[in-house]
This record gives C-alpha cells, structure tokens and sequence, in this order.
C-alpha cells in the first residue's frame, strides 16, 4: 500500500518537472540565476495568479524574452523591475516595493496585529479588574 | 451609547466592502494604466496595409487621437469593429491601430473582411510595442492628447454608451483648453 502511494504521488508531481520556458539557458550561470529569480517574481497580466515563470501565456513569454535581453544588455536587476512597474504599475511585482502607494500593504498586517494585542490586553486588563463572583466561578 | 457606536460603524464599513467586491460592473482585469496622464510612448512600425510605409507615434503628433491595440485572435476586437467603424465615419478623431501579436496576412484579410477604421495600423509583430505601452489584454483603447498625454485608457470591447460617458467629455474639455 505504501508503495502504492509512493508511486501516486510520483505520477502527480511528475507534472510540476513540465517545464513552460522552453528558451534556450545562459552560459552565465550567474545571470541563469538571476533570470529564474525575476521571471518568478513577476505576475503574468493575462494570467493574474500566475507568475511569468509559471505561464505560457504569449505576454509571459514575450516579457520573459524582453527580461532575457535586458539581462544580457547588463541591466541590474532593479532597473529591470523599474522597467516593468513603468509599463505595467506596481501590481505587476509579486513582492512590491515600499512606496507611497503600496505602503499600506506593508503597514496594514503589523497595524493590524498590533491593534488586536492593544484591544486583547483591554479586555483582559478590565476582566482581571472584575471581583471574583464566587458563584459563577463554582458554576463553571 | 459610544460602545455601540463602534461595532456598528464597523458593520457599516464592511458592507461598503462587500458591496464594492460584488458590484457587477467591476472587471477584475482592469488595472490603473500607470501612463494615464503621461506622455504616451513613442514608437514606429511597418504599417499592416503596406508594409513597405511605416506608422507612428510622429504620425499624430499635435493630434488627438485615439490608439486601438486590436489582433485578429480577439473576439473582443470584432465586437467593438462596427462601433470604430461608425466612429470613423464621423471623422471626429483620428483612430490609429496598433495591430499587437498577429499574422500580417490574416491582418490585412480582417481589414478587407470587416473595412477599416484606421487612419492607418502599425504591425507589431513580437509584441515590443505593446510592452512599451503596458498592453496586457486586446482590445485596449488609449485616448491621446495634442500634447502626447494618455488621457484615458479603456481595457476591453468600446461601445457607443463607454465612448460617450468616457471619451467625449475628455475630447471636450481638451477642446476647450486649446
């Protein structure tokens, strides 16, 4: 049975190996690496849950080759994000940048649980100023 | 009182945001074009009808105009055709195609087949113009300033009611300024 369920999970992971880039690697290892990094931080447009690592969308590929040229032009890898935010705004990096505009994205979560600690303590700071009521408490 | 204030303009709030997510004219699609209100890139390509001539952004220089990203793979593009059709028949404003991904020959048949709106479409074959021009889903629409300005753009098939609600009142107001 193990066995059996070994090999299930073979068969289905066997297609993540599928690969949708189908374009030629670097000889640069340094710039492969750098590549793969990008194309998996931007967002596919047509395909908006998708990376354009992941789709094989026309646009994901005509931005992965637009990538691949800049890279060999030897542009840094911010002048190749600043390309793209240019073009397509910030929504199309997976992980956007701490501007003006997507500041709430990076603020909200630590406002929001520091806001939740502050009304937890309240509440519990104004339960333990309650006397203990004998009743309830042999109650429950 | 103040106690029950709070909850409830909480609740309050909420429901904006429900209703906002489930309002049916959303289109989860559309993205602010981050050009709106700056100079529209520039560019030059063969034209789609004679290959051997090239269109451009030079080619309505000092003009409104309204650029037209279409391709014949787009179903959306032959819904909005009859409407650019009858807006170029008004001669109100010059529409330049910008034919984004497509196969000349098929271009120039769609052309013949169903007439054209254009002053003239340029033929972007690898798509580079179109990823200068943030293009993400034919058919896109930008209106263009005498100035160069992108002062709109519509993702999606145009129709006479988006034209006129969107369209009209910025080709009258940049009337009125010159």
């Amino acid at each position: 049975m193990k066995t059996l369920f070994g090999i299930l999970i073979l068969v289905f992971f066997a297609t993540a190996s599928f690969a949708i880039d189908t374009s030629e690697a670097f000889e640069d290892l340094e710039l492969q690496a750098r590549y793969e990094k990008i194309i998996d931080e931007v967002r596919c447009l047509k395909c908006q849950n998708q990376t354009i690592k992941d789709s094989n969308a026309f646009l994901a590929s005509d931005l992965r080759r637009e990538i691949r040229r800049m890279l060999t032009e030897g542009m840094t890898d911010e002048q190749i994000f600043d390309f793209l935010v240019d073009r397509y705004g910030e929504f199309a990096l997976y992980r956007p940048r701490a501007s003006g505009k997507t500041l709430i994205l990076w603020v909200a979560p630590v406002l929001l649980l520091f806001g939740g600690a502050f009304v937890l303590l309240k509440i519990v700071r104004r339960r333990m100023a309650l006397p203990i009521d004998d009743d309830s408490a042999a109650g429950g | 009182m103040v106690r029950y204030l709070v909850p409830l303009v909480l609740l309050g709030l909420l429901f904006l945001v429900f209703v906002k997510g489930l309002d049916p004219e959303r289109n989860l699609n559309e993205l602010p074009s981050p050009f709106l209100g700056k100079s529209a890139p520039q560019f030059e390509l063969p034209s789609v009808t004679d290959p051997a001539k090239t269109v451009g952004s030079a080619d309505y220089a000092d003009d409104l105009a309204v650029v037209n990203v279409w391709a014949t793979w787009c179903v959306g593009c032959r819904q909005e055709h009859g409407f650019l059709m009858q807006l170029a028949e008004t001669g109100t404003i010059p529409i330049y195609g910008l034919n984004w991904r497509d196969n000349l020959a098929e271009a120039q048949r769609f052309l013949q087949q169903l007439g054209d709106p254009y002053v003239d479409s340029a033929f972007d074959a690898d798509g580079r113009v179109g990823i200068d021009w943030g293009v993400y889903g034919a058919p896109e629409t930008f209106l263009i300033g005498a100035d160069g300005t992108v002062l709109f753009k519509q993702l999606g098939p145009l129709n006479r009611d988006l034209w006129e609600q969107k369209f009209v009142p910025l080709i009258e107001a940049a009337g009125n300024t010159q």
